[in-house]
């Protein structure tokens, strides 16, 4: 496990810019910023014509370490320690998930709690729950 | 144009995850470890980063919905359920152990990309696949009664 530090300042930043690129994207296309379910659309089946706009969006996701990088010279720190079998089968459960749930951590946690939505509340009660408990079983159940 | 506002918002996203640190895994583990409390090793950040953009979303969502229309389209695709289903309940479950074993949720995994980590591209590729397997079971015509409405991000 990699120890990692309170940064309240930053991520209260960091949340804003979340916010911020939520409520351009309702102000824009009307839509909600769920990312699972943006990415998610990019694969058939095709219900709209909107697959430009959210490949737009998925590539303004990926491109943002790099443009950190070009201005700032380097990359932040990011730890990644699942190994490959856990990265498969998470990338799975995750996938599968939050489109079976209709939202992640974006969609439901924050466009859906800024909402008021009871769904949204219940989906991010129990992604937090699961989460936590799974973490719990893998560092301290060992 | 509408495209290239669309690309300058994910842009503003992927700031936004990884100014806040959650597009390190390490850092979304260290939050969701409360067990690591009494050790001190908890990290509350992630709390954070949900109420900025909760505040921001808040206040913003409101201004916007009173406007007549979206500036690229012809109405808003809010959602409108209120139901609570077993979806509702099983997919955020199944989801929250995958964040839980990673560290990634769909976001910060795709913003990961652009960090240029093997481990990254594999967590994408096995999400991809998940979430195509998922709207596949959804639109089987033996599960429709079960599915939700075919409109548009239905959170």
């Amino acid at each position: 496990m990699s120890v990692t530090h309170f940064t309240p300042v930053a991520s209260l930043l960091g949340g804003a810019l979340i916010g911020l690129s939520a409520v351009l994207l309702m102000w824009a296309t009307g839509r909600i910023a769920g990312v699972s379910g943006i990415a998610a659309r990019l694969f058939p089946p095709y219900e709209d014509r909107e697959f430009a706009g959210r490949l737009a969006f998925v590539a303004g996701l990926i491109a943002a370490p790099l443009v950190v990088r070009l201005v700032t010279g380097s990359l932040p720190e990011q730890t990644i320690a699942a190994g490959v079998p856990a990265l498969i089968v998470a990338g799975l459960l995750t996938g599968f998930g939050s489109v079976w749930g209709s939202g992640c951590t974006s969609g439901h946690g924050v466009c859906g709690l800024s909402r008021l939505s009871v769904r949204s509340l219940v989906a991010t009660a129990t992604f937090m729950a699961a989460g936590m408990a799974t973490v719990f079983v893998i560092r301290h159940w060992s | 144009m509408a495209i290239l506002v669309q690309f300058a918002i994910g842009l503003v996203f992927g700031l936004g995850l990884i100014v806040s640190g959650m597009a390190n895994p390490a850092k979304v583990l260290n939050f969701l470890d409360v067990g690591g409390i009494p050790a001190g090793t908890w990290d509350a950040s992630l709390a954070f980063v949900m109420a900025g953009a909760v505040a921001v979303t808040f206040v913003g969502f409101n201004r916007v919905l009173k406007r007549a229309r979206p500036f690229f389209a012809a109405r808003f695709y809010v959602p409108t359920r209120t139901d609570i289903d077993p979806r509702i309940v099983a997919g955020p479950a199944i989801f929250g152990i995958g964040w839980g074993m990673a560290g990634f949720c769909p976001g910060p995994a795709l913003t990961a990309l652009g960090f240029g980590s093997a481990s990254a591209f594999i967590f994408v590729a096995t999400m991809c696949a998940g979430m195509v397997l998922a709207r596949f079971i959804a639109h089987l015509p033996s599960l429709t009664r079960y599915a939700t409405p075919a409109d548009p991000l239905e959170t």
